[in-house]
């Protein structure tokens, strides 16, 4: 089982063998609302850990999207490109846009766990 | 209703014209010549004349009803105004670039020059270039021109600060102009957070880009000592110009730091937009500046004679042909002389109040997340009326279905569910307190009959759009 990690920004990513899955909560893909577009990184681009890694319209903004952790990209979720809708309906599973080769797990420390973003929800 | 090739039946027309007599175009080439028809259609003139004007009856606009869309400044544009551009009508756009034909074009190069010269004054600049079409394109002039000074400098910049509270158009002028982008955001007292910034700002900042009053029409108290750390910074203060409205004749953006501004004459004085355009952006810079302005600069002599001056060395180059949009300026230069500096101190000081009715009267039925006193425009939220379900997408079509152009909606977008009202000065109390009733209506109407705003609008002539298949299936084709 994978462990899921959140940043401020509302990114997630799920952490397995060095390889981490990256997408937004569905708080943040609720809050954006009908998503119209997803702009997916290169396979092989290197992201520092928050850094700009893609980017989503949606019928209300266009928001950019946060690498939770530093690494290289090695597969986008090209099903995006035509139903973007997929990240309205699935944000925390199908919705994923990226997966990452970590660079560096001592950076999760600058995430917070599930139950942690709950919390920080809350305050919000 | 039918479009236009709907109501065509072959071989009718509106005019008959002489067959012609002129050998058919021999001289053209076999591969140039059309195979078909234009797939044009055929209408009778009476029935052009009603489909046009029908269709203009659904159009809806600032001559027909009020129009207090934030951040825009739909304002009146008085139709004498009309009549200056007019009187430029009859010189070709290229009289001046032909040798010796600035002699022909005194007076409008002069109206140029002289409305350059106004907007310096108004905007506390030196000089001012008029070429930018339109704001947007003023913003990426003003920051090709901070990047020709840093670069000029021999100054190693990366980065350009917006305030999150900013018009997209900032960081996206910055980013395409190749600077990454720097937001920070906005403080309680609901401007860009004054301790943040100062962490943000180092030596690598090239410009620091802000709207004053900000999008939430508030004035920034800090703007001074906010220009002074970025100057030591050697980074430049960007001031755009969309709610100059507010502040013209009061402040000078040039007194309290900016050294680049766009100007949307479209906005703030008066000249059409809003699908009437086109817009113009003129851009005013302090003295360092002035060197790598779009070229040709008109400048004058010593005997009062206007001059094009062409210097290519520093200069950013031409951003537009024919010093931009002439027509347009010639409204905003009659606009100015027309109302003079009284005038214009008295357009500020009547949008700001107006606003503050607006913000006094509805503020015990709407969020005011910022609540104090504001400049042109006031920014409510939604929030109470989501209790009950109601968002502000329904609340702007319900307006809609009560004869009013929606306020600007879900921007700025830190405040959720924004409702941002500018009413201008040119909106009468009568006015303002007929739309204030009906949004108070639509507050009630929010906690007893919510479905009512869901349902709008119903007395247009297509009801809600779906917007999220418009943008998600973009499928756009030409008829024929």
């Amino acid at each position: 089982m994978a462990t899921m990690y959140f940043t401020k920004e509302h990114e997630w990513v799920k952490v397995k063998e060095g390889i981490g899955a990256i997408g937004i909560s569905e708080h943040a893909a609720h809050e954006l609302g009908d998503i119209t577009f997803v702009e997916l990184p290169k396979i092989g681009k290197t992201v520092k850990q928050f850094d700009v890694l893609a980017a989503i319209e949606s019928v209300k903004a266009a928001s950019d999207i946060y690498a939770p952790l530093s690494g290289k990209v090695i597969k986008i979720n090209e099903a995006l490109d035509d139903a973007p809708e997929i990240v309205n309906e699935s944000a925390e599973d199908a919705g994923w846009l990226a997966w990452i080769e970590i660079a560096d797990e001592t950076e999760l420390k600058n995430l917070m766990t599930h139950d942690q973003y709950n919390e920080y929800l809350k305050t919000l | 209703m039918q479009l236009i090739y709907e109501k065509s039946v072959a071989g009718r027309r509106g005019v008959k014209l002489p067959l012609s007599d002129v050998p058919a175009a021999a001289a053209l080439p076999e591969k140039l010549l059309r195979k078909a028809s234009a797939a044009l259609p055929e209408v009778s003139e009476l029935d052009l004349v009603r489909h046009f004007t029908n269709l203009s009856r659904r159009n809806y606009s600032l001559d027909t009803n009020f129009y207090p869309l934030g951040s825009c400044t739909m304002k009146y544009n008085a139709k004498v105004l009309e009549n200056a551009a007019v009187l430029f009508a009859p010189f070709h756009p290229m009289t001046a670039l032909l040798p010796g034909g600035v002699e022909f074009c005194q007076g409008n190069l002069g109206m140029l020059y002289d409305l350059g010269q106004m907007l310096a004054d108004i905007t506390g600049m030196d000089e001012v270039t008029t070429q930018p079409l339109a704001g947007a394109q003023g913003e990426m002039t003003g920051i090709l021109l901070i990047s020709a000074y840093h670069r000029a400098k021999g100054n190693k910049k990366k980065y350009v600060v917006v305030p999150d509270s900013s018009h997209g158009t900032n960081p996206a002028s910055a980013a395409i102009a190749g600077y990454e982008i720097i937001t920070v955001p906005t403080a309680p007292y609901g401007d860009m957070d004054i301790e943040l910034f100062k962490k943000a700002m180092t030596d690598e900042v090239a410009a620091v880009m802000m709207t004053c009053p900000n999008t939430l029409g508030l004035f920034n108290p800090h703007i001074k000592e906010i220009s002074d750390i970025a100057h030591s910074h050697d980074a430049l203060m960007y001031y755009d110009g969309a709610n100059l409205n507010a502040i013209m004749g009061k402040v000078k953006p040039g007194d309290v730091g900016f050294d680049v501004i766009h100007v949307n004459l479209h906005k703030t004085f008066a000249t059409p937009h809003g699908g009437g355009g086109p817009g113009s952006g003129p851009v005013g810079v302090k003295k360092a500046l002035i060197p790598f302005l779009p070229q040709p600069r008109i400048v004058m002599d010593d005997d009062g004679k206007f001059l094009l001056e062409d210097q290519k060395s520093v200069s950013i180059g031409r951003t537009a042909n024919f010093f931009g949009n002439f027509a347009v300026m010639a409204r905003a230069y009659a606009y100015i002389i027309m109302l003079g500096r009284e005038g214009l101190i008295q357009v500020s000081e009547q949008a700001v109040l107006n606003a503050n009715y607006i913000k006094e009267r509805l503020k015990a039925y709407y969020d005011l997340p910022y609540d104090m006193i504001c400049m042109h425009e006031c920014v409510f939220s939604a929030s109470k009326q989501l209790e009950h379900g109601v968002h502000a997408i329904d609340i702007a079509k319900y307006l809609i279905d009560k004869g009013y152009h929606p306020p600007t909606v879900y921007f700025p977008l830190i405040v959720k569910e924004a409702i941002m009202i500018e009413p201008t000065e040119t909106e009468s109390k009568a006015t303002m307190d007929a739309f204030i009733e009906v949004m108070i209506e639509a507050a009630i109407a929010a906690e007893t009959n919510p479905q009512l705003l869901r349902d709008a609008p119903v007395t247009t002539p297509v009801g809600r759009l779906d917007e999220t298949k418009a943008a998600r299936e973009q499928n756009v084709c030409c008829i024929g």
